[in-house]
């Protein structure tokens, strides 16, 4: 810890949000599996429920084991505060609502998660909240479509496959210069490896369900709020500005004009729309996030190798992996991800679709799902599976090939996912010779 | 609720509820390089107990308008301009840090307007270590890491937060960001100057509290004493409540004490 500095992220990733429990002294974080939570007195009640006393009313709004994952991933971030949320899916929801209505607009990368996009393309447009995609890598499409409706920019930290890296301080500054606020989704990098907050960023969302956990076993999201963003001089977010009559007339920005975004997505957001975390989640995810640091370092040390060893091979026509100098985004990643790229990478087999179904059929280490961020790797197919949805043309528009291969590369010895690999391209070139 | 105070506009917040000057009225003033939003879950709280809220944005903080005042005295005059602005004849004060120096200003000099006067994180003097003046200066991040360094026990400074999901310190940083360049040093500035604490507090004759945090190093329980000393000319002298577990920025981290203990005070018999 510097001086007056916050601690490093390897001691906020162990402690930030807790104290040792003061009931019975447990050093690690209690579960508490509870929906409710018993009110001393009347007015204690009363007091809770005009926001006049801290404390927690209903695990739909707030629990404290996912009060201390909330601080925990607010202080990585470098944010004000946190909601823990049932998915990465639900803190896009959550944004998206508390910040508009029927008649406002997004624009947003064309480089999203399946899921994202579906959401974006196809859901939301039937409650009158659309959506302009642009390619995330031209500030200039970024600026020409917004639109005096729109109310958020978004993008993936890295695109999904495609591993573009967002230019988060030039989005930003577009957002700003029209008065709307940038969300990052930064899922693939961790605030390990980048805090978009830092570069620019209003407000940061992560699937927990991938590397803040790391072991695949609890779905969960966070919505993190930077602070920064001036809700007021705006003048486009009445949400924010304007009495809420479903919170006794609450006025957000009045109330507090730093924390206003969180204080209406925890007044309304939750338990309107009911995407509250499992404490039990909260905490599995709490036990990955204290190895995350660790993780993330060998992550992106053995993914390095693996883009390294797959760009040599004459059977991948391409690799998608910023940290490679024939990444396109490469200089930028230098600049924006100067501790490494991630642990995501795609490839594109020559073979097409056949070759690639070959490559994964034929892998022992590497496990066919459609998840990331797993410390075991995980393999996928986006043309028959995340992404299968799209057209042929929305695939190519988001740069998905029939051949496309994603990697999440674990944290098994290299040398064994190397061989892996291999494994799957023999039998990939069995196939293309046919 | 929105003032003209001296000509300028005047935010205050009410606590959530309408303000009624006929009710008992207390006026709750911030700190340096602060707004009305520190004193949320307190104002809250005295609203629906019956007591009507003014938590002021102090002049060029916030959304108030103007420059900031440059001097204790200033502010204290303003304090005064500002009753008369919202048709109040009498209040009860509570100032932290920089807001208590206004406030025990106040109640010196206007001791017929006040009727009760509770000092949180208070000494006087209140001198202000160099590094952090200077820094407030040339450097405001340097400054903003030193106060939030100084004013928030270990605890807090790792997280554990007494309010759901939220960083105080990372609040606090943003907050302290959102006001002007120059209105932190303008603020020190006046806390340092103030050479006048200990001749107003002997001339303060309403009922006082002292509300000292344990864990405070920004106006440590120990320098508190000549603060308390020469407000002997309260009626059974002026109280004294250590707030436990709480370092100077107590209004967030043990709201619901400081909240309790000024209630507590405002409607003893």
């Amino acid at each position: 810890m510097t001086q007056y500095g916050s601690p490093a992220p390897e001691t906020l990733a162990l402690h930030a949000g807790q104290s040792p429990d003061p009931a019975f002294g447990a050093r690690a974080t209690p579960i508490y599996f509870t929906a409710g939570y018993v009110f001393p007195d009347a007015d204690h009640a009363a007091a809770l429920f005009n926001h006049e006393r801290p404390g927690h009313v209903d695990t739909r709004l707030s629990n404290p084991t996912n009060a201390v994952l909330e601080e925990r991933v607010a202080a990585l971030e470098g944010g004000i505060g946190a909601i823990a949320l049932a998915s990465g899916q639900a803190a896009l929801h959550v944004a998206i609502v508390t910040l508009m209505g029927a008649g406002h607009h997004i624009v947003a990368s064309r480089s999203l998660c399946g899921a994202a996009r579906n959401l974006l393309a196809h859901t939301l447009p039937r409650f009158g909240v659309r959506t302009t995609f642009v390619d995330p890598r031209r500030p200039d499409e970024w600026r020409d479509a917004i639109r005096p409706e729109t109310r958020l920019l978004f993008g993936e930290a890295l695109g999904n496959p495609g591993l573009e890296v967002l230019d988060i301080p030039a989005v930003a500054a577009i957002a700003h210069a029209r008065r709307v606020p940038l969300l990052v989704d930064a899922t693939l990098v961790t605030p390990c490896l980048q805090r978009p907050l830092s570069l620019g960023a209003d407000l940061v969302l992560h699937s927990a369900t991938e590397f803040l956990g790391g072991h695949g076993v609890a779905v969960g999201g966070l919505l993190v709020d930077g602070g920064r963003f001036d809700w007021e001089q705006s003048g486009l977010f009445p949400t924010l500005t304007e009495p809420y009559d479903g919170f006794h007339g609450m006025d957000f920005t009045e109330e507090s004009p730093v924390a206003a975004f969180l204080l209406r997505a925890r007044c309304e957001a939750l338990p309107d729309f009911g995407a509250c975390l499992s404490p039990m989640n909260a905490f599995q995810i709490l036990q990955g996030i204290e190895t995350l640091p660790l993780r993330m370092r060998a992550h992106v040390a053995n993914a390095r190798v693996v883009a390294a060893h797959l760009a040599r091979q004459a059977l991948v026509a391409r690799v998608a992996y910023p940290g490679l100098p024939t990444h396109p985004d490469h200089e930028l990643a230098s600049r924006l991800l100067p501790d490494g790229t991630g642990p995501v990478l795609s490839f594109e087999l020559t073979g097409g679709r056949e070759a690639g179904r070959a490559f994964i059929e034929s892998l022992k280490v590497f496990s066919h799902l459609a998840n990331i961020g797993e410390a075991k790797s995980l393999v996928s197919h986006p043309a028959s599976t995340t992404h299968s949805r799209l057209s042929a043309s929305g695939l190519a528009a988001t740069g998905i090939g029939e051949g496309t291969v994603r990697l999440s590369v674990g944290l098994e010895h290299v040398d064994d996912l190397v061989e892996d690999l291999d494994r799957g391209l023999y039998a990939a070139d069995r196939v293309a010779r046919g | 609720m929105q003032l003209t105070v001296s000509g300028l506009p005047v935010f205050i917040y009410t606590g959530g509820q309408i303000f009624v000057p006929a009710r008992p009225v207390v006026v709750l003033l911030h700190g340096a390089a602060h707004d009305h939003s520190v004193w949320n879950f307190q104002a809250r709280h005295l609203a629906r107990h019956g007591f009507s809220v003014l938590a002021p944005d102090l002049p060029g903080h916030g959304r108030s308008g103007g420059a900031p005042l440059a001097s204790i005295e200033a502010l204290a005059g303003w304090l005064a301009a500002l009753l008369d602005a919202a048709g109040v004849r009498r209040a009860a004060l509570a100032g932290h840090s920089m807001g208590s120096l206004v406030a025990l200003q106040a109640a010196a000099q206007f001791p017929d307007r006040i009727t009760q006067l509770i000092l949180l994180g208070s000494v006087a003097p209140m001198p202000v270590a160099e590094p952090l003046l200077s820094a407030a200066h040339v450097d405001r991040a340097a400054a903003h890491a030193m106060i939030n360094h100084w004013s928030y026990t270990f605890a807090s400074q790792l997280g554990a937060s007494a309010v759901p999901g939220i960083s105080l310190m990372g609040l606090n940083r943003r907050l302290m960001e959102r006001q002007g360049d120059s209105v932190l040093a303008i603020d020190l500035g006046a806390c340092n100057a103030y050479e006048n604490g200990l001749a107003a507090a002997a001339a303060v004759r309403c009922p006082t509290l002292l509300l000292c945090a344990d864990r405070d190093q920004m106006t440590p329980r120990r320098a508190v004493k000549p603060l308390h000393e020469a407000l002997a000319g309260v009626a059974d002298g002026a109280r004294m409540i250590s707030i436990p577990r709480a370092g100077h920025a107590m209004l967030a981290e043990a709201p619901d004490a400081v909240g309790n203990a000024i209630r507590s005070f405002l409607t003893r018999r």
